[in-house]
């Protein structure tokens, strides 16, 4: 097991490695000279030569590699160039309030899409069936920002039911008040492109040889769909689930930009619109970081869900 | 029937005499394309998707042509216009949305209001003594009377637009008064035009490197996948969030980019795996026989047997490629100011709902559901037509 965890690790490197090279060309070759984003409008030759040197972008580009992937490995990025607030701490302090969101969206909306999966695939052909296959289908394509703007206005601003938006300081107040209509959004979004996919994994199995002689057993069809079923359905859903948690992370920006809530992916948003470079590179390495170690982790899950996996 | 993949181009080789396809009176079998074509219209929502993809791809080229709504910038209408089926806004719900034909008229009379004598006597003052008009700090400006003259001009000139705008219009208008639905519609250009274009951008990439990375093997796929791993282990949309971030200038061109460099990955990964398949196969051993050279080939002989997989792709794509344009134009990194999509009218929409006004918001979420709807429903028909192993 140690060895295989180490083996892992070891072929990330590569890809680790490549991953900084793409960033570094992306940010160093395509995107300009930053010290001109820095230095303003307003700025003279000195000055900007001044930034270059603070910078180090008048060294040679493996000098200036060789410091990207120091700051990497030391986690200091330095200070973001908009704010003058460190990186490192930017990271720290958004982690936080993403969390808050992410993680009850992510289990309700596993336990509500594995759940629902399972109920439609127990009527599987039917109209039921079918018509939550349309519904699925048409409320996937109406845009997540359509979502996010008519909930807002409709919950919040015209029922009052929830705050329109903000964050507080202590966790019950964000997880109960601030974060409660940001995971109903999540779940009215997320829930109806992961019930589509949970019901292809659940048929896939409901063929197996493995059912018809639970059937033939006499196990209830409900013990066999909740029990024996569930299980095989298990793997490919546990790497939905996982692999997209990282991708989680940013991809609720938009929720966390209209609700006004600190986290990472509305960083990103504003980093963008400021170009604020440290605070992106270091987002995009880190999140890439984080994707390989998922994976990793989804793969020693496996293992723990079904003993017939092999780690080789 | 059942291994279509195979068939495909190389279809002539089997003859079948007699079979039931009416259009062939010949006694080649029908290839994978026929099948598929054939399969499809079999499936009525198929066809109802496709007829809904081919109206708006209609729409599309008469309004790229400039037939249709070309004077969408036309302000037609009065500020925020509501729909025809709503009927027009009351007077009192103008004024307080300022629009300038409300301003020559001032408003109603309060009859219990104590003061309106004094109010009327205060309204009638500008029009009849002209007192000199002397600002906070005791200084007479010493452009009054050109400005008055401005003035005068502007609000003859804005009666005069105001007299030819409608009340209502079929679908309302936006703030300046343009012609919702014909807004709806150039949006709807600028956004199918950006998603085709980058999918067949990244369908072309994805095939190439997939194509190159499974035929060669060996050193050429581990760099390949090298690249993929690269890509697939970086967020989509963090990707093209730190693309944008670093190109800085806005425009079409720089959104298919965008979306085309960044989106190949998932072709990359099907295709790789068609043409380790397919490079094995006797009809390539017998092309490398006669000579043809390595890109004939993976292109001429190998391609059109996968070319299924990257139309399946190119649909897929459109459908994804389409809602990230909405979101990137949504946040102000897609289209350029003075270029409509369905992005930047959710954007504008998402402040006029608070006001109440609800059209554009309907409009451009109806249109861009009903095209997402209807092409993911084809795309899935298109898939089980020329795959029917997966049903």
């Amino acid at each position: 097991m140690t060895s295989y965890i180490l083996r892992r690790l070891w072929q990330m490197l590569p890809t680790m490695l490549g991953v900084i090279l793409l960033v570094f060309l992306l940010f160093n070759c395509v995107g300009g000279d930053p010290a001109y984003v820095l230095a303003g409008k307003m700025s003279n030759a000195e000055q900007i030569a001044n930034i270059r040197r603070q910078l180090g972008v008048d060294q040679p580009f493996y000098v200036q590699l060789g410091i990207f992937i120091r700051q990497i490995v030391t986690f200091d990025f330095g200070s973001s160039w908009s704010t003058g607030e460190t990186v490192a701490n930017i990271l720290r302090t958004r982690l936080g309030p993403s969390m808050t969101v992410l993680i009850p969206l992510t289990i309700l909306e596993t336990l509500l899409a594995v759940g629902l999966a399972l109920a439609i695939a127990f009527v599987r052909g039917s109209v039921t069936d079918r018509s939550v296959m349309v519904a699925c289908t048409v409320g996937m394509s109406i845009s997540i920002l359509v979502y996010i703007i008519v909930f807002q206005y409709w919950f919040a601003y015209k029922l009052g039911l929830f705050p329109v938006q903000g964050w507080g300081d202590s966790l019950a107040e964000n997880l109960f008040r601030y974060s409660l209509l940001p995971i109903l959004i999540g779940l009215a979004v997320s829930v109806a492109p992961s019930l589509r996919l949970y019901r292809t994994f659940v048929l896939d199995e409901v063929n197996q040889d493995y059912v018809r002689t639970a059937r033939a057993k006499g196990v209830s069809e409900r013990r066999i769909l909740w029990v024996h079923v569930l299980r095989n359905a298990a793997i490919p859903i546990i790497t939905h689930v996982m692999s997209n948690l990282p991708a989680l992370l940013i991809g609720a920006f938009l929720i966390e930009r209209f609700f006004s809530i600190p986290g990472i992916g509305r960083e990103v948003i504003l980093a963008v619109e400021r170009s604020d470079f440290p605070v992106i590179k270091a987002i995009t390495v880190y999140v890439a970081a984080a994707t390989m170690i998922f994976n990793l982790l989804t793969d020693l899950l496996y293992q723990a869900v079904d003993p017939r996996v092999q780690l080789k | 029937m059942s291994n279509t993949a195979t068939g495909g181009q190389a279809g002539g080789q089997a003859p079948v005499g007699g079979r039931d396809d009416a259009r062939s009176r010949s006694s080649v079998s029908p290839g994978l394309w026929a099948l598929a074509w054939r399969r499809l219209r079999a499936d009525h929502v198929a066809m109802i998707a496709l007829g809904i993809v081919a109206l708006y791809m209609l729409a599309l080229l008469l309004s790229a042509s400039g037939f249709l709504a070309s004077d969408w910038e036309a302000e037609v209408g009065v500020n925020y216009a509501p729909p025809t089926f709503v009927g027009a806004q009351s007077a009192a719900e103008r004024g307080a949305l300022g629009n300038d034909a409300v301003l020559e008229a001032p408003p109603p009379d309060n009859p219990l209001d104590p003061l309106r004598d004094i109010i009327r006597e205060l309204r009638r003052a500008p029009t009849t003594v002209q007192p000199p008009v002397i600002n906070d700090y005791g200084i007479a400006d010493p452009l009054q009377k050109e400005m008055d003259e401005i003035r005068a001009a502007l609000a003859n000139k804005s009666v005069k637009a105001v007299a030819a705008r409608r009340d209502t219009l079929p679908f309302g208008a936006d703030k300046w008064g343009h012609d919702i639905l014909k807004k709806t519609i150039k949006g709807a250009e600028t956004s199918i035009v950006v998603g085709l274009i980058a999918a067949f951008l990244a369908t072309v990439l994805g095939s190439i490197f997939g194509a190159l990375a499974g035929y060669f093997g060996g050193k050429v796929d581990d760099i390949f996948n090298w690249f993929y791993s690269i890509f697939t282990s970086v967020p989509y949309l963090l990707l093209i969030l730190a693309v944008a971030a670093v190109l800085q200038q806005k425009g079409v061109l720089t959104i298919v980019l965008i979306l085309g460099l960044t989106g190949w990955t998932g072709t990359f990964r099907l295709m790789r795996a068609e043409y380790l398949k397919h490079k094995n196969r006797e009809y390539v051993w017998a092309a490398d026989a006669i000579g043809a050279s390595h890109l004939r080939k993976m292109f001429s002989h190998i391609f059109p047997n996968v070319s299924h997989v990257a139309l399946v792709q190119i649909s897929i794509l459109v459908v994804s490629f389409i809602k990230s344009e909405v979101i990137l134009s949504f946040l102000g990194f897609g289209v350029p100011v003075g270029v409509v999509s369905w992005g930047s009218m959710l954007n504008e929409a998402q402040n006029e709902l608070i006001l109440g006004k609800w059209w554009q918001l309907t409009a451009a979420s109806i249109a861009m559901a009903v095209l997402v709807t209807a092409f993911s429903l084809f795309t899935d028909a298109l898939r089980d037509a020329l795959d029917p192993k997966l049903k």
